[in-house]
């Protein structure tokens, strides 16, 4: 627990406060409304939390130039419905957009459901006004996207909290497509929906999304107050959404999917034919979460992404895992990039079960870095996945992480302990050798490259 | 010794490239290991370093003890068209890569400035999107993670091989508009599309203010082309300036556009290229920008295209110059004195429109920089970054110039 929580409520309080701590030395976390799933918002004992939730104004759309500006604290979904009335919308859509906040979004690269085609929050940030942890105020990109010099919005975009706080945020607004078709096709087995993603990316659709969700979750929303009308017995479904401003083009599109869904085994394909059907298809997906607090008292949500053309392999090794250590993994993902979520629901306050879910983790994290891919697509590192990381990223990778940190903030006051294990970096100083280059020099030049190193290869 | 006897020594008289003009030792590393060992080496030695690609694009005029080219890393060690990535080593000449990934029914849809044979490293370091930014995005849009050396010899990874990835902080983004200040890009992983089956170019000339009006229009009846470029008669080699609208993707999409672009256009005066017209079009776009001294882009929001253009033609005169007026773009090409562009870099900053120096000979980047008029706090940001990843400034490069 923090030693003090602080709820500016304007910039003004907010820059005084970080100085005050600044001059006192004191380590503090910003924190937008807790909606992370990685821990990146928890505060330990010696901390201040800084909650933003009250520097939650609009303060500009400009619809000509199709962009706003906004207080860290503006809720997602609060945004586009500023947007709306001028045609437009904030086109990254985390599952949690009722309630989570553009500033949490832009510290963690938040993505969502439509991010397929729209990109994910890096992708519309267009300019921040950010506070440093010594209380500097530093002006970054620009409205029109182009930067004064090197990208540091975009290295700022996915930092964690670790270089600062987003105390202004200039955003891309997105036109509202004019038309919009979402359709529901179910599958006998998870391979079979599959190839039913890879056949639609390799003919060169780009829906706004392409989502998938296995039995056990759809039995889970069914169950549950957002049931959306999924067929029970369907090993899998696909949700799939195809959008844009010209409606000769996405019924086009439409019908070219459901073709080549029904060619890769769809059982059925249901094109929704009102608002409302097409609102209740996506509740059930935006809700899946929540309707899995009905299965067990806890829930791991994981994330993690792989190739697409893994993902059958890899979701039947996630089933194999499951059935190995006997728990109840749910699926529900974003298919069209490889970003998936095995959810584990279980029971905390039953220790050997704890043990299993954790054991479970890692082989599930193991399996999709073996597949070439990574263990966070959009949830972020925070204090989950620092253990993962030097699965991934080599002691001289991450010592250049931990670099950058030190420029942005040199005593690592914002957000202490959180995505760079430090333990696993190679120390990065202003001295550097030739032995690496002679040790490359030994090895024959080889270009083949690093495998990552473990945490144990780390120099005294 | 000479430092071209221990570079011989270190890397091999294959690595020994002729010298240029100015009689610079050209070395090319036939490994990312090997740029490792050539830069971790010049940072201990003292020796400065200017980094180049196949040399078309940035003048190869920095003063330097040695020039690492990466003109020999130059592998594709994957392509996967199902996954829509590929891995390519930095020194592939662009024109290669796309017939490499064509060959698979994949396409990266960047159209940068420059010669055909410019390198990848070259186009990520600097970041220069042509006209296919306006459907598909600016460079960094199209990158998945890259590796780079250090200026004092580290390698690192940064990023990964999938599509989504927000595991540690995204150094691919320094690395993208870098200009090499922060590190040599030696390994790229891309996203990719589909290779588009239906890609047809329309072009339309008038008046300026005309044009504009129709790319207005093109908007707002919600065609989505991949490129829609405001081109001036010079660089278009036309009596009038051009829009060229270029209409790339599946044949669904692009027949219902191609319809709505009629009805954008008062009825069809737009003319349609066939494929080596079109071919021709943009590839002369391309090459006009790296053949004058001279080439700067600036970004703005899209309200104020036509005032900026206006201000270029003012201060610099109506050289050579190509917009993507909806996504606030602009490039211009010709020659251009110290005093003028420090002046309009000043007049931009007041707009809040950065002007990013793409190239020149070096006196005059040296001077002038390829950034400059940062923000409030953003110099010792810059600085810190520079000394973290290039602590004995091995690498010659002119990033806010003097």
């Amino acid at each position: 627990m923090p030693d003090l929580v602080v709820l500016p409520g304007t910039r003004e309080q907010l820059i005084a406060v970080v100085r005050l701590l600044a001059a006192h030395d004191v380590p503090f976390v910003p924190r937008g409304a807790g909606t992370g799933l990685s821990g990146g918002a928890l505060a330990d004992a010696g901390s201040v939390l800084i909650v933003l939730t009250r520097l939650n104004r609009v303060l500009r759309v400009d619809a000509e130039d199709r962009l706003a500006v906004v207080e860290p604290g503006v809720v997602n979904a609060k945004l586009s419905a500023a947007a709306r009335p001028h045609g437009l919308h904030y086109a990254p859509d985390p599952s949690s957009q009722s309630a989570c906040t553009i500033g949490g979004n832009v510290a963690e690269n938040a993505g969502g459901p439509h991010c397929l085609k729209y990109g994910v929050t890096a992708n519309h940030v267009l300019a921040l006004e950010l506070l440093l942890a010594d209380g500097t105020l530093v002006e970054v990109g620009s409205p029109g996207g182009e930067a004064w010099g090197p990208d540091l919005v975009g290295v700022f975009v996915g930092s964690e909290g670790n270089f600062g706080i987003a105390t202004k945020i200039t955003v891309r607004l997105t036109p509202l497509p004019r038309a919009v078709r979402t359709m529901l096709a179910d599958f006998n087995g998870l391979r079979i929906a599959g190839e039913g993603v890879s056949a639609i990316i390799a003919a060169g659709i780009v829906p706004a999304a392409l989502e998938m969700m296995d039995q056990s979750c759809i039995a889970a929303v069914e169950d549950s107050v957002y049931a959306a009308g999924y067929p029970r017995d369907a090993a899998a479904i696909l949700l799939v959404e195809l959008d844009g401003r010209n409606e000769a083009g996405v019924i086009a599109e439409t019908e070219a999917v459901a073709e080549l869904l029904r060619k890769s085994g769809a059982r059925s394909v249901r094109i929704a034919a009102s608002e409302a059907e097409r609102e209740r298809l996506w509740q059930g997906r935006k809700k899946a979460f929540g309707a899995m607090g009905r299965l067990s008292r806890d829930l791991v949500v994981q994330d993690a992404v792989v190739p697409r053309s893994a993902l059958p392999h890899v979701l039947e090794t996630i089933c194999a895992i499951a059935k190995n250590y006997q728990l109840v993994v749910s699926n529900v993902f974003h298919a069209g990039d490889g970003n998936l979520h095995p959810n584990i629901s279980f029971d905390a306050t039953d220790p050997e079960l704890k043990q299993r879910v954790e054991a479970a983790s890692a082989e599930i994290m193991s399996t999709c870095i073996a597949a070439g891919g990574t263990i966070t697509g959009e949830h972020g590192v925070g204090i989950d996945k620092l253990r993962y990381m030097p699965l991934i990223f080599d002691p001289e990778s991450l010592g250049a992480m931990q670099a950058v940190r030190r420029v942005f903030d040199p005593k690592e006051r914002v957000n202490p302990g959180k995505v760079v294990p430090v333990h696993a970096c190679r120390e990065w100083t202003s001295m550097r050798n030739a032995k690496f280059g002679m040790r490359n020099h030994n090895g024959g030049f080889n270009s083949t490259f690093h495998i990552p190193h473990s945490a144990l290869e780390v120099e005294a | 010794m000479t430092i071209l006897d221990k570079v011989t020594a270190l890397l091999g008289e294959g690595a020994v490239l002729e010298a240029g003009q100015d009689r610079v030792p050209r070395i090319a590393p036939g490994s990312p290991d090997a740029v490792a060992l050539l830069l971790g080496t010049a940072h201990q030695e003292g020796w400065r370093v200017r980094i180049e690609g196949a040399g078309t694009w940035l003048q190869s005029d920095a003063p330097a003890d040695l020039a690492l080219t990466t003109r020999r890393l130059d592998r594709i060690p994957a392509v996967e068209p199902s996954d829509l990535t590929a891995t390519a080593e930095a020194g592939i000449g662009l024109d290669q890569l796309r017939q490499q990934l064509a060959d698979r029914g994949a396409w990266l849809s960047v159209d940068p400035p420059g010669l055909a044979g410019r390198t990848l490293g070259s186009i990520v370091a600097t970041a220069t999107a042509g006209p296919l930014r306006h459907g598909f995005g600016p460079i960094k849009d199209h990158l998945l993670g890259v590796t780079f050396v250090t200026g004092d010899g580290r390698m690192v990874q940064s990023g990964g091989r999938v599509m989504k990835n927000v595991a540690g902080y995204d150094l691919t983004r320094l690395q993208s508009g870098g200009f090499g200040a922060f590190g040599v890009i030696v390994l790229v992983h891309l996203r990719l599309r589909t290779l588009p089956r239906a890609d047809i170019t329309y072009l339309l000339e008038g008046a300026r203010e005309d044009l504009t009006q129709v790319g207005e229009d093109i908007a707002a009846a919600g065609l989505t082309p991949a490129a829609l470029e405001l081109v001036s008669p010079a660089l278009a080699r036309r009596e009038r300036w051009v829009l060229g609208v270029r209409l790339a993707g599946s044949p669904a999409l692009v027949a219902a556009d191609e319809a709505g672009l009629r009805a954008a256009s008062g009825g069809g005066r737009f003319t349609p290229l066939r494929a080596e017209e079109a071919h021709a079009f943009w590839m002369r776009l391309a090459e006009g920008f790296a053949v004058r001294p001279v080439t700067f882009r600036i970004g703005g929001v899209p309200s104020a295209s036509d005032e900026l253009l206006d201000l270029l033609q003012h201060q610099l005169g109506d050289e050579w110059i190509s917009a993507s007026p909806a996504a606030g773009a602009l490039r211009w090409t010709g020659d251009a004195s110290i005093d003028r562009l420090q002046r309009l870099r000043r007049t931009l900053a007041g707009l809040e429109v950065p002007l990013t120096l793409e190239r020149a000979p070096w006196p005059l980047r040296g001077a002038v920089g390829h950034f400059g008029a940062y923000r409030e706090g953003v110099g010792p940001l810059v600085a810190g970054l520079r000394r973290t990843f290039d602590p004995g400034g091995a690498i010659v490069v002119a990033t806010e110039g003097t």
